[in-house]
């Protein structure tokens, strides 16, 4: 069903924007560029949230992420604790919920404010304190003015993990979760954006959730088959590449998804869905049907889970599709291009 | 499902209820099977489109109705030399202002989002007074692109006559609607038997514009709002119509439509622009059915201002293939994607040639894109 | 682009309103509009202008044409069943007489 994307050969932002233009870059230049070599456990070519690499009888579970969000600091958050929480995040949604440690390299443009930096570190080291995450190792660079916008930060995260999850285990009647209210840090960044001068209580959900999927997976254990967290693309893209790689067909009544009455008066505003908006504090879970209602209870049971939801079922047909219930009828909901606005996180 | 607001959240529901939807969807099965033959009736509209798509409208249409998506999106529309215009001013080093739908339409070599890529100054805005802002602020040069239909013509005219800085210059791409019904009712062998008009327009334009047209084409008019209501009672007002065959105009957004509509709006439309032809990407000429700056206006069109080097623009003749796109066809629901050589070849929404694959809402995009017209009624 | 959505009007300075929709708030022009808008009033946005005041009672009146919209069908459908029983029952008187 998936056409080949063919690449520019200039390449503009769509293709870091987390949609169909970055994969298909991934896949034909940097995987093939790399030569995915087969890793024992989940390596590049299984283009996860993280990587796995057996050792003895337990997981290593690695992830890398640079951050580029603007402004850097926005309501809800700031550069720091997207940074924090993107990594803890990325590792929790392997199945890893304890990190067991964080590097932190950032990259500043010439000129930038000590006080911002500083401000940006205590947000670094309280996001940490959050999720029981310590920085062990870091980078620092300078460029001169104009040669990057402000700062840049990445993260890589390592933790040990007794049993993977990846995004791809999903069957027919599986029951698709998501663990919170969708589409609140892509529009607060949006709102955040003087151009759109839009006001109103927007605020990002960035946070560390390894905590609520170890509530999670202690309540579901082995009926969790799939996980994956939301960022760029939103969970529309979650959706789209859980379903492709399970080889199912997702079904999503939409009224059932939680989005804050202000996140969709600024999306229908700005004639954006939701659906496709990055989420930086939430993930969607895949579960066997009779596990779905006790993993629901345990999501609710903790504080950053209380708006939880059963979204969705999978089906065998239109595989690799993810078809939305509008309440007024049904349609496809199409694999996004990616995130709407560039610099999202 | 929303998370609780204080803000009258029983006016939303009203318009959006999933019960009375149901009621007007077997309202719409009863009367298509009065009419018993297949119905095809065309809307005029972008918004439309997304609406009926956004809510999944389709799956829950009769069988024998067809609801075409004419040439109302703004996007499709806009022409490759039109664009080119916006796309060599770019190259040339000038600051461009542009509504964000427009940023990735390709022109005949680029789009401005290409151009964007290669270090050009594009500026996405949402409002023309943030365009002047803008202005205001680069104090350099800035060139506004103006697209869009005549609802969005009004918020350009209104700036105009407010007064704008000197280095503030518009390039008008905007267009006019109610022609191009004309020419779509006039395409012999057209099987579309109604219109639904657009609401937010003929809140502008009022619903009288179209009683001409009725009386010449025989064929009635709905003028019809965006709720997943309003589109349905729309249709279900149509579809009486043709079935009573009785050409007449009909109001189904009264809270927004007046016969005359708003005078002060369009009073300032037509102080600002004039109609004259123009091409229409898919449709070719549509008399009357551009909007340029009247001469009074000169000293602030982009196109008296800069010469515009297109031809730096072209290293190859316009292609033939723009001749073999049966777009225009498409539109006036005489042939569908799949009939057209290019569709899924040639004609890609990567690298789109006709107005129908442009569009998120274009018929080609949606078809291409979802493999035919999805059967997702019938699920599990 | 801010295409057709109806909100509240809050306070008004001049020729700019502060509109809520529904929780977030944005300043729309009141240039084109071609009623008087006070505080408390719906209006359509497009494009950052509003484009018309929309008057409570014409909710109420979109209301009841989407009733009288349905019950009409309804109607046709009552007197379509009438009919499609009289010519069954005629179709029926028909067969026994042969």
């Amino acid at each position: 069903m998936r056409v080949r994307t063919m690449l520019d050969e200039r390449l503009g932002l769509k293709y870091g924007a987390g949609g169909r233009a970055m994969r298909a870059l991934i896949e034909q230049v940097c995987l093939s560029g790399l030569g995915a070599a087969p890793v024992d456990g989940i390596g590049l070519a299984a283009m996860d949230d993280g990587a796995a690499i057996r050792v003895g009888d337990r997981w290593l579970v690695v992830t890398t992420d640079s951050h580029v969000v603007h402004p850097i600091f926005f309501p809800g958050g700031d550069i720091g604790r997207l940074a924090v929480s993107g990594t803890v995040n990325d590792l929790a949604v392997m199945g890893a919920v304890d990190p067991l440690a964080l590097t932190c390299a950032i990259v500043m443009e010439e000129g930038f404010v000590r006080a911002d930096l500083e401000r940006v570190y205590l947000a670094i080291r309280q996001t940490c304190d959050e999720a029981g995450a310590v920085i062990v190792s870091g980078d620092t660079k300078v460029m001169g003015r104009g040669e990057i916008d402000g700062l840049i930060v990445n993260t890589t995260g390592v933790a040990w993990c007794h049993r993977v999850v990846p995004d791809s285990g999903l069957r027919p009647g599986d029951r698709i979760l998501v663990t919170g209210t969708v589409g609140d840090h892509g529009m607060a960044i949006m709102a955040a954006r003087h151009a759109l001068a839009l006001e109103g209580d927007l605020r990002s959900d960035v946070a560390p959730i390894n905590g609520l999927i170890r509530a999670a997976l202690d309540a579901g254990g082995e009926a969790i088959v799939a996980m994956k967290d939301p960022t760029r693309g939103g969970v529309s893209s979650a959706w789209h590449e859980m379903a492709e790689k399970s080889g199912v067909g997702v079904l999503i009544d939409e009224q059932a998804v939680p989005v804050r009455s202000q996140v969709r008066a600024a999306a229908d505003l700005l004639g954006i869905d939701p659906l496709v908006v990055a989420n930086e504090g939430k993930a969607v879970l895949g579960v066997r049907p009779d596990a779905a209602e006790a993993v629901l209870a345990a999501l609710k049971a903790h504080p950053l889970g209380q708006d939880a939801a059963i979204v969705g079922h999978c089906l065998a047909q239109h595989t690799g599709a993810v078809i939305l219930d509008t309440g007024f009828g049904r349609r496809l909901l199409a694999e996004p291009e990616g995130e709407p606005l560039p610099r999202i996180c | 499902m929303t998370a609780g607001n204080a803000a009258d959240p029983t006016r939303e529901l009203k318009f959006r209820d999933p019960g009375r939807a149901r009621a007007l969807v077997q309202a719409l099965g009863r009367i298509t099977t009065d009419i018993g033959r297949p119905v095809s009736v065309m809307h005029v509209c972008g918004s439309h489109e997304q609406a009926i798509a956004k809510y999944g409208l389709r799956s829950t249409f009769p069988r024998t109705l067809n609801v075409i998506m004419g040439p109302g999106c703004p996007v499709c529309i806009t022409d490759t030399p039109e664009v080119d215009e916006g796309v060599a001013l770019a190259r040339q080093g000038v600051h461009i202002a542009t509504y964000g739908d427009m940023l990735r339409v390709p022109g005949t070599v680029m789009s401005l989002a290409d151009a964007q890529t290669d270090g050009a100054k594009i500026h996405v805005i949402y409002s023309t007074d943030q365009v002047v802002h803008l202005a205001r602020t680069l104090q350099e040069p800035l060139v506004f692109f103006a697209t869009g239909f005549e609802t969005t013509a009004v918020a350009t005219a209104a700036v105009v006559l407010r007064g704008v800085p000197d280095n503030l210059s518009i390039l008008s791409a905007h267009k006019y609607i109610p022609p191009v019904m004309e020419i779509v009712a006039e395409m012999p062998d057209t099987k579309v038997e109604g219109f639904l008009a657009a609401g937010h327009a003929a809140t502008i334009t009022g619903w009288g514009v179209f009683e001409a047209f009725v009386e010449r084409h025989r064929r009635p008019v709905v003028v019809a709002g965006f709720e997943p209501l309003d589109i349905l009672a729309g249709l279900v007002r149509l579809l009486e119509l043709i079935r009573d065959d009785s050409p007449q105009v009909a109001n189904t957004f009264p809270r927004c439509v007046t016969r005359e509509g708003n005078r002060r709006a369009q009073d300032q439309l037509w102080r600002v622009f004039r109609p004259v032809g123009g091409r229409w990407r898919g449709i070719a000429h549509v008399p009357n059915g551009n909007l340029r700056l009247r001469d009074e206006w000169q000293h602030l069109d982009a196109r008296r201002r800069f010469a515009i080097d297109l031809a730096a623009l072209w290293d190859y003749a316009p292609s033939g293939l723009a001749q073999a796109c049966i777009c225009g066809d498409i539109m006036a629901g005489l042939s569908s994607p799949g009939d057209c050589q290019l569709f899924g070849k040639e004609c890609t929404p990567e690298k789109p040639v006709g107005a129908c694959m442009v569009s998120s809402e274009g018929t080609c995009k949606i078809w291409h894109q979802y493999g035919g017209i999805p059967d997702v009624g019938a699920l599990p | 682009m801010c295409l057709g959505v109806p909100g509240k009007v809050i306070e008004i300075h001049g020729d700019i309103a502060t509109v809520d929709f529904w929780g977030v708030r944005r300043e729309v022009r009141l240039d084109i509009v071609d009623e008087p808008v006070a505080p408390g009033d719906y209006i359509l946005n497009h494009v950052g202008f509003a484009i018309r005041r929309i008057p409570e009672a014409d909710i109420g009146e979109t209301l009841a044409l989407y009733e009288q919209l349905i019950a009409e069908a309804a109607q046709d459908d009552l007197m379509a069943s009438d009919v499609r029983d009289e010519i069954a029952g005629t179709r029926e008187r028909a067969d026994d007489r042969r």
